[in-house]
């Protein structure tokens, strides 16, 4: 059973969301996610200060697997990216709900938040 | 429902990923595929490849038979265990499948073939073994463990019995020796030392659950393929198929062209490519960050190819790939990685042998 906190947002399509305060955003991907994908070679990040749009996709996580896009779960700009990523990847794979983190955003409309799921749904959304 | 090997209740145990591969129920990784990757480079792991198809060919006339159904040439096969890889071509010059044959004794020659074509493959083989009164029998009674790494030999040994040891003792690269219940071959698909070691499926959790204790460690198909591909070994029905020709594939070698008055099927065929030597294949250094992947589209001066296998590298630590080019290619390239044109080093397909670069 992968671990899904309960004090975060969830995208469907596994991406997680907490809030830091001040309207900022971290985002990173499930611990189921990360499961699915497998070893983490490769994150390619946006830059700081690029816009994003919720639901576009905005990062790559390439794994031994595959080539995943990763997709903004809300809208705004990119104040800043997690640079350790570069040299560790597989933070990814070992700690995805707190080093493994891949960007932060500012957000242009908290209302889009309600267009996320709270863990329980976003259990419920795996399950199936 | 998915076939089963007799090894998949140990890989359930041990927690193993599990995947469909061509209607069998295979473990991909135990956990971590570039730890099992790493596993087989620096120490010893071990792969169930049960699944791989075991053909028994037997028979006054068998040998006089491979010299038509294959390319390479089992006149070359003298001294009893010895074994040799080879396509099988179809009349057109494409690739049935690439198989090891093994040279057992004068009317007994052993085939291990890929799972995924064997349908098709034991179709092609009756058909041709009639005319030469060959009986072909496969083994489905038989599991099979491919055992790889610096260490594995050693570990491997210390399961053996006195009379085994001495059996395989001295044995040289691509041989097989029946040993007691075992048949051990110098053979495999990682670039490292090891054996594979095709034994009764009732013995073969035994066995593995001994090598296991001995402390080899299992490994899943996702860390055998990135093994293969760092060895510059090629993948059937990825880097090379039916459309293929053997000399599009980096198999040129693997042809036996002389004696000129041998036929074998395909053998037309392929003259006729090496007149036209259109499409050659090669490798594909990125130091960049990024990963090279099947079917990304390389340019070069001139024309296009495709890459047929890519991966990251977790020996190099950075990507490779094999792709299949225009013939005439020099040493540069350029990858299309969703819409950017990433420069890459082309140079012969092989990266890693016996755990260090050889780019």
């Amino acid at each position: 059973m992968s671990s899904i906190p309960n004090n975060l947002k969830y995208a469907s399509s596994h991406e997680w969301v907490r809030d830091e305060g001040n309207g900022v955003y971290a985002v990173g991907i499930s611990e189921h996610a990360q499961g699915l994908l497998g070893d983490m070679v490769f994150v390619e990040l946006p830059s700081v200060g690029d816009s994003v749009t919720q639901g576009n996709d905005c990062a790559v996580a390439e794994s031994v697997k595959a080539a995943s896009d990763i997709y903004a779960p809300l809208s705004g700009e990119i104040v800043e990216i997690n640079e350790a990523l570069a040299d560790a990847p597989e933070l990814v794979n070992s700690s995805p709900y707190e080093d493994g983190w891949f960007f932060k955003i500012k957000v242009s409309d908290s209302a889009e938040l309600a267009a996320l799921l709270d863990a329980d749904g976003y259990k419920n959304s795996i399950d199936e | 429902m998915a076939k089963q090997t007799a090894l998949h209740g140990k890989h359930l145990e041990a927690g193993a990923k599990m995947v469909d591969f061509f209607s069998w129920d295979m473990p991909i990784n135990y956990g971590s595929q570039i730890e099992e990757h790493h596993a087989v480079r620096r120490d010893a792991g071990m792969f169930d490849v049960s699944h791989m198809n075991i053909i028994d060919l037997h028979g006054a006339r068998t040998r006089e038979f491979l010299r038509y159904l294959l390319a390479n040439d089992v006149a070359k096969l003298t001294v009893p265990g010895k074994a040799l890889y080879s396509p099988m071509l179809n009349e057109t010059g494409g690739i049935i499948d690439d198989l090891i044959v093994y040279f057992l004794q004068e009317d007994l020659f052993r085939v291990v073939a890929n799972s995924a074509t064997r349908d098709k493959d034991l179709a092609h083989i009756n058909a041709h073994a009639k005319a030469f009164d060959v009986k072909v029998t496969e083994r489905t009674e038989f599991a099979n463990i491919a055992v790889q790494g610096p260490n594995a030999k050693a570990k491997v040994a210390t399961l053996l019995t006195a009379e085994q040891r001495k059996a395989i003792d001295g044995m040289k690269p691509f041989f097989g020796q029946q040993a007691g219940d075992l048949f051990i071959a110098t053979t495999g698909y990682t670039g490292e030392d090891g054996y594979e070691i095709v034994l009764p499926n009732e013995q073969a959790a035994d066995f593995w659950q001994k090598l296991i204790d001995a402390g080899v460690a299992p490994a899943g198909l996702g860390a055998r393929d990135t093994l293969r591909l760092e060895a510059g070994m090629n993948l059937y029905g990825q880097d090379m198929d039916e459309t293929v020709s053997p000399l599009a594939a980096n198999m040129g070698w693997t042809i036996a062209w002389a004696p000129e008055d041998r036929d074998f099927i395909g053998r037309k065929a392929i003259e006729q490519h090496k007149a036209d030597g259109t499409f050659k294949l090669v490798g594909l250094v990125m130091e960049q960050k990024g990963v090279l992947r099947h079917g990304q589209r390389v340019v070069v001066a001139g024309g296009e190819g495709e890459i047929t296998s890519g991966t990251f590298s977790p020996t190099l630590g950075f990507s490779i790939a094999i792709a299949r080019v225009p013939a005439n290619t020099a040493d540069v390239a350029e990858v299309d990685i969703r819409g950017k044109m990433i420069p890459v080093k082309v140079i012969k397909p092989a990266f890693v042998r016996m755990g260090k670069s050889v780019i």
